[in-house]
């Protein structure tokens, strides 16, 4: 596909795992661990999607979403959120702060999938 | 008037007639000379037959003369004697009837004219105890609406556990289906809640009081019924004599509880739903980790091992999330509808966080869209505190103006925007928000934006918009559906709902015969029957009942109850209570009513009129509802045979009007009861004054009176 694409989770089990898909569907990649690492990366690695965690150390995934959505200079990055909670409240505030998608975890490996390839084919 | 009165009168006539005329024969006896004497005697003695006759027409005679006097002279003396009572006593507005011979009319003209003197004085202090009566009221009222006003139950009792005092709301609680008791002054707590918790409850507040703990309160759940769950705190009430230093016994103690059956039932939920995911996730986890680890320590497997190991698995975890999904729905439903202190409509959560705004910013906000029909679950302190908090940001940061409130539904969850002219929130400040302590006009809070949000499972986020040139912070409250609420009707008057006069009886004694009429406890009662043959198969259809305590009768404390006979009602019958079979469908049969009866009048003596008739329905059905009606029963129709032998009808009407009870309600049960109550409360000074005191004086003077021919 030759898309880059920014991991933004501090969960290493899940990490290997969306590194391995990322890679299966042909796409470049790069992993932050944190809040800050992740913003950076949005700067330095110009990544075309991020899958970003909300729980995340030093600045929540919101925080991440919303410098990201009010930087103009990277308002052409797709955001797909993923939380461990699926509260109703945290999915319409990921949204409303400008996230294009949100994923519960756990979620199917092909749900992932379709909306990643949704959001970059566009 | 009374055979055997008559009867003394008619001898005591006789005797003195015919004393007078063997006075006569003697006194010309003695005047003769003794030849003259001999022969006055042989001649009486000749004649003796006409001496007879002259006896005999004597004695009829003195039959006449005792009659004419009984009736004009002694029975209009008697009844003017009984009008003169019952005016004292009973009716002031009584007058006497003007009748027999002009000296007994005089007397009753001017019994009449005492009785206008006492009547306008009686009148005079009526006033004044009314208005004496009105002060108090005002005191009393207030602290009954002081009760009604609160959302909990109150009850007070004496430390026997007598009930002095309760509420509309706890008198509501207990009136759940299948509480087995009754609430009501005077009435034992016990039948409601149980005594062992009670009571050691009550040991607990002792023991904290002995340790010098100045307000203890102890706190425990009961279920007085089976869809009734009440967390009550106990309080005591501390007597006021003081025992030489020591820490004084309580003398009563106070209740205060709140229902919260389903609080309860919804805690019990959520802690099912955690058992079932734990057990499922033990289960999945247990098979995933066994197929992971056999793929891991067992390479060499062929390869449709492997792909069946990895699709147990994929299948396991797949059941998990399913369940997992699942769980999260019912969780977040669950604590939507738990219960919260403060249920509130959207827009009057916004309304105080503007007045806090205004009081303590000095800035008046607008409103915009305002749906009045979202209900929240909030903490409306701390809630108008955040919005405050986030409203002085909004100006201090961001020259924020024209502040605007709007409340919108979006899907379930209240949106509530605060808008804003001016800068938009920077992401970064917006988030700083979050996590700084609540400060608002000088009043610190230590909890933060992110904590209240939490507390009330909302979210909240700043987005600017171009349509208003500034920014939006928006928050999402989980709606919640009005709680059921006991439905507390407007009292038109106040209902007796205490009576402090109980602290100062003495506890309940076995033996109620010799305690005084004024200070026992009464059911009044009435039924209406199919017709009036009960050895028939004539059956009771309607009972009705009103408690009377301390010389007063508990309007509130009534027992009203429609009976389904299962037989046809005579059109006889259905004329006098007005009865039709159709309210009687559906009704529930005695078997069923008679055991609430009697525990509504269970400690009490039954006071009906003519009450031998509802006896005998009562008694007649003994042995088939296992019911037992022992206590003692009075009878206002006997007992206004004992004042009122002259006064004519012993009729429920004639007898109310004569008390100057007015009659409401005639052939209703209840309606009757009341009547017959009421009467009964104005009888008890009359019997005093012919020193029927007690319940034993009263039962004797009823059975001795002529009309006493049924024993109960």
């Amino acid at each position: 596909m030759g898309k880059r694409v920014l991991i933004a989770e501090d969960e290493p089990n899940i990490v290997t795992s969306l590194e391995f898909l990322m890679g299966q569907i042909g796409c470049e990649f790069q992993t932050a661990v944190n809040g800050e690492d992740a913003l950076r990366a949005a700067t330095d690695f110009r990544p075309d999607l991020m899958l970003l965690d909300i729980m995340l150390p030093l600045k929540s995934g919101f925080e991440v979403c919303q410098t990201v959505r009010a930087n103009p200079a990277l308002k052409d990055i797709k955001i797909i959120m993923l939380t461990a909670k699926g509260r109703e409240t945290e999915v319409a505030k990921g949204l409303a702060l400008g996230a294009d998608a949100y994923i519960t975890k756990p979620f199917a490996t092909r749900e992932l999938l379709d909306t990643v390839k949704r959001l970059l084919g566009g | 008037m009374p055979r055997a009165r008559f009867l003394a009168v008619w001898f005591a006539c006789f005797a003195l007639l015919a004393g007078a005329a063997a006075g006569v024969l003697f006194a010309v006896h003695a005047a003769l000379a003794p030849e003259q004497q001999l022969q006055f005697a042989q001649l009486l003695a000749a004649g003796g037959n006409i001496l007879f006759v002259f006896g005999v027409i004597l004695f009829v005679a003195s039959g006449f003369l005792a009659s004419g006097l009984t009736r004009s002279f002694l029975a209009p003396m008697r009844k003017l004697a009984e009008s003169t009572r019952l005016i004292a006593a009973g009716n002031p507005a009584w007058r006497a009837e003007a009748e027999g011979p002009s000296e007994i009319r005089e007397l009753a003209l001017a019994v009449n004219a005492l009785a206008e003197r006492h009547e306008t004085l009686t009148g005079g202090v009526a006033e004044r105890i009314r208005q004496a009566h009105a002060d108090l009221g005002d005191e009393t009222n207030r602290l009954a609406a002081l009760m009604s006003e609160l959302a909990s139950g109150v009850v007070v009792c004496t430390i026997e556990g007598r009930i002095l005092l309760y509420n509309e709301h706890a008198r509501q609680m207990f009136s759940a289906a299948g509480v087995p008791g009754f609430i009501g002054l005077g009435r034992s707590l016990f039948s409601l809640l149980d005594r062992h918790l009670v009571v050691h409850a009550l040991d607990q507040l002792r023991y904290r009081l002995a340790q010098g703990d100045a307000r203890p309160v102890s706190v425990f759940l009961a279920s007085p019924g089976p869809s009734l769950l009440v967390r009550v705190r106990m309080a005591p009430v501390m007597g006021t004599a003081s025992v030489d230093g020591r820490p004084l016994d309580p003398s009563g103690f106070l209740l205060l509880m709140d229902d919260v059956g389903g609080e309860v039932a919804l805690y019990e939920q959520r802690d099912q739903l955690l058992e079932q995911l734990i057990q499922s996730a033990r289960a999945t986890l247990a098979s995933i980790r066994m197929a992971a680890e056999n793929l891991e320590s067992f390479p060499q497997m062929g390869p449709d091992r492997q792909a069946q190991f990895a699709a147990i698995i994929s299948a396991e975890a797949h059941r998990l999330t399913a369940h997992l999904e699942r769980a999260t729905r019912e969780h977040s439903d669950l604590v939507r509808s738990l219960w919260s202190p403060e249920q509130m409509r959207a827009v009057d959560l916004v309304a105080i966080a503007r007045r806090r705004i205004q009081e303590h910013l000095g800035l008046s906000t607008g409103t915009g869209e305002l749906d009045e029909s979202l209900w929240v679950n909030a903490d409306s302190y701390s809630m108008a505190q955040a919005l405050c908090f986030v409203v002085r940001r909004v100006a201090d940061e961001l020259a924020g103006r024209d502040v605007r409130f709007h409340v919108t539904a979006s899907g379930r969850h209240a949106r509530i925007d605060v808008e804003w002219a001016g800068n938009p929130a920077p992401g970064a400040s917006a988030m700083a928000w979050e996590t700084a302590p609540l400060i608002s006009g000088g009043e610190a809070s230590p909890l933060t934006l992110r904590e209240v949000l939490g507390r009330h499972h909302a979210e909240a986020w700043c987005e600017s918009d171009a349509r208003i040139a500034g920014g939006r912070f928006r928050l999402l409250l989980p709606v919640t559906e009005p709680v059921r609420a006991f439905h507390t009707p407007a009292q038109p008057s106040r209902p007796e709902y205490y009576d402090f006069d109980l602290f100062s009886q003495p506890g309940p004694a076995r033996d109620l015969d010799d305690r005084k009429l004024t200070e026992l406890a009464y059911t009044a009662f009435d039924t209406e029957t199919t017709g009036l043959e009960p050895a028939a198969g004539d059956e009771i259809i309607s009972i009705g009942a009103v408690r009377m305590l301390n010389g007063r009768l508990l309007a509130a404390e009534t027992f009203d109850r429609l009976v389904d006979p299962q037989r046809p009602i005579s059109p006889a019958s259905a004329k006098i209570h007005g009865i039709s079979p159709a309210m009687l469908a559906g009704q529930p049969t005695l078997d069923k009513v008679l055991p609430a009866f009697h525990q509504f009048c269970e400690d009490t003596v039954l006071v009906g009129h003519n009450a031998a008739f509802d006896m005998r329905f009562l008694q007649l059905k003994e042995a088939a509802t296992g019911v037992r009606f022992t206590q003692t029963v009075l009878d206002t129709l006997l007992l206004s045979a004992v004042l009122h032998r002259d006064l004519g009808e012993h009729q429920l009407e004639a007898i109310a009007g004569r008390f100057a009870v007015s009659v409401t309600g005639r052939h209703t049960a209840l309606g009757d009861a009341m009547v017959t109550g009421e009467i009964f409360l104005r009888m008890i000074p009359l019997l005093a004054e012919r020193g029927i005191v007690t319940l034993r004086q009263a039962r004797e003077a009823s059975q001795k009176t002529l009309h006493a021919r049924i024993r109960y």
